[in-house]
């Protein structure tokens, strides 16, 4: 790990920016930034609650959405939290893009970069592409998601909503169950959960744990039993079939049978266990539908909070970074 | 650094604010009280007390984050951003009478921010200010209904307002200035 575990991880804040022009994954955040994210998040939520909900802090700012890969829900939110700060978004999908007429990634940013947008937030199937942008781009950049790299505003958001119950990270077992192998989410809240001191544990077919995941810090196991016992938190992940090449099991009814979070399996966590899962969900294969809609499921208050914490992010990166300031 | 505010004086000033509010207003029917964070809060929270024993009314308390509201927010091209905490107004500010509270009024933004950012919350019926300390220097055409304390002061010096809930201690100090 690059960042040191710190101890009052959830006293207020110490800091009061990021060290970051752009937030390219939680790998390279520390938890007290992290922190910082998840006090200012808290700050930004109570907006959506006011008959007006927005506030002029990003007046004037401009926003562009870069989605290459389908995506409603990290749209919407990024969209919504955008509109709240009062900046201007525009959004840039690949079916209407010229991509299609064959533009590289770059180029497509440089021109977008040549109408002096303020941050771009980057969705694409390729990992690393937000850290090209990065390097060529003078706008923050904010990732949506790289190929099978990191999303950090969903661990992020994650991390709010567990911390909104648990009151603090730190010592709560995490158990992470489903498709590891294809999942940014499960790389950033990995990072997040490690940093912040959580005990996390990882859980799912054999074929689907990538090699060397203990070496992040978190324990690995094929029995689902061993992962959801005494669980504070259960994080199911999605059978990613769009980006499976090749059988990695034999059916999803299978998959059900073996990882599928039901009632009965429910019962071997705490009893406040908290399901969570980052969308979109397959009912009755990584999770049924009485454990999606039941009395445990925090899944659509992750999606509200998620506007909360786009907001945190959208602010704190649009002062630019410290470090700059101080060079 | 001289004292300028004692903890009796406070005590003392805050006593006859809330006078003055309850004679002006007739009571405190539909009124409200708004800090601004941080110090404002305290001083919203002991003036609603006081209303409490004068009159027997319990009167809404509620705190203003203005941060996301301020004019210099986004004018440093780089820059750290101010921290930005939690607003609580837990009641409906229509056709209120709000007393909007805050320790100095200086160059006036601070308050036009908690304006704006009011506004946003609903229709008052009026806004009132309270201020501890008017220490003169004004930017915008502002002007407290309520003064603690008028301070003739020097634009290099600043004012310290130190309260027992943040602070461990009731004081406000004059510092600085060309000494």
């Amino acid at each position: 790990m690059s960042a040191p575990v710190i101890t009052k991880v959830d006293d207020i804040a110490a800091i009061t920016s990021l060290r970051r022009k752009d937030l390219l994954g939680i790998a390279d955040m520390a938890a007290d930034e992290i922190t910082l994210v998840l006090d200012t998040a808290e700050a930004m939520k109570e907006i959506g609650s006011r008959p007006i909900k927005k506030v002029p802090a990003l007046r004037g700012k401009t926003v562009v959405n870069l989605f290459f890969e389908p995506s409603t829900r990290t749209r919407t939110s990024f969209e919504i939290a955008e509109k709240r700060l009062s900046a201007d978004t525009l959004n840039i999908a690949i079916a209407s893009s010229s991509v299609v007429k064959g533009e590289t990634l770059a180029d497509t940013a440089l021109n977008i970069e040549a109408m002096q947008p303020d941050m771009i937030v980057l969705r694409h199937s390729s990992s690393g592409a937000c850290h090209l942008l990065s390097r060529i781009c003078r706008s923050a950049i904010i990732n949506a998601g790289d190929g099978m790299h990191e999303h950090p505003t969903q661990a992020l958001l994650d991390a709010f909503t567990i911390r909104e119950h648990k009151k603090q990270l730190q010592g709560l077992k995490v158990a992470i169950i489903g498709d590891l192998l294809h999942s940014r989410v499960l790389r950033s809240n990995i990072q997040l959960l490690t940093k912040m001191g959580a005990d996390v544990w990882v859980c799912g077919p054999p074929t689907l744990i990538p090699t060397g995941i203990t070496r992040s810090g978190v324990r690995a196991t094929t029995r689902v039993d061993e992962a959801v016992a005494d669980a504070d938190v259960i994080m199911l992940l999605r059978i990613q079939l769009e980006r499976m090449e090749g059988a990695f099991f034999p059916s999803l009814r299978e998959y059900f049978n073996v990882f599928g979070m039901t009632p009965a399996r429910l019962r071997l966590a705490k009893p406040d266990v908290m399901i969570m899962h980052p969308g979109p969900m397959n009912r009755g294969v990584e999770i049924s539908s009485e454990v999606a809609d039941g009395p445990y499921s925090v899944i659509l208050e992750q999606v509200a909070n998620g506007v909360a914490v786009r907001m945190a992010v959208l602010y704190l990166l649009a002062g630019g970074a410290e470090h700059e300031a101080a060079a | 650094m001289p004292v300028v505010m004692d903890a009796d004086r406070i005590a003392r000033t805050l006593t006859r604010i809330a006078h003055e509010i309850v004679e002006r207003n007739k009571g405190v029917d539909d009124l409200a009280l708004v800090g601004v964070r941080t110090r404002g809060v305290h001083l919203a929270r002991r003036l609603a007390r006081t209303l409490k024993e004068i009159t027997g009314d319990e009167v809404p308390t509620g705190a203003l984050d203005i941060t996301l509201y301020r004019d210099d927010l986004m004018r440093h091209a780089v820059g750290p951003q101010p921290l930005v905490r939690r607003t609580e107004i837990p009641f409906s500010i229509d056709d209120r009478k709000i007393l909007l509270v805050d320790d100095v009024l200086y160059t006036g933004r601070t308050t036009r921010a908690a304006l704006d950012a009011l506004i946003d919350f609903g229709r008052p019926r009026g806004i009132q200010l309270i201020v501890l300390v008017d220490r003169g220097h004004r930017e915008l055409p502002i002007k407290a209904d309520y003064v603690g304390k008028n301070l003739p002061t020097a634009p290099d010096e600043s004012v310290q307002v130190c309260l027992q809930e943040s602070d461990n201690r009731d004081e406000v100090v004059l510092q600085g200035g060309a000494a």
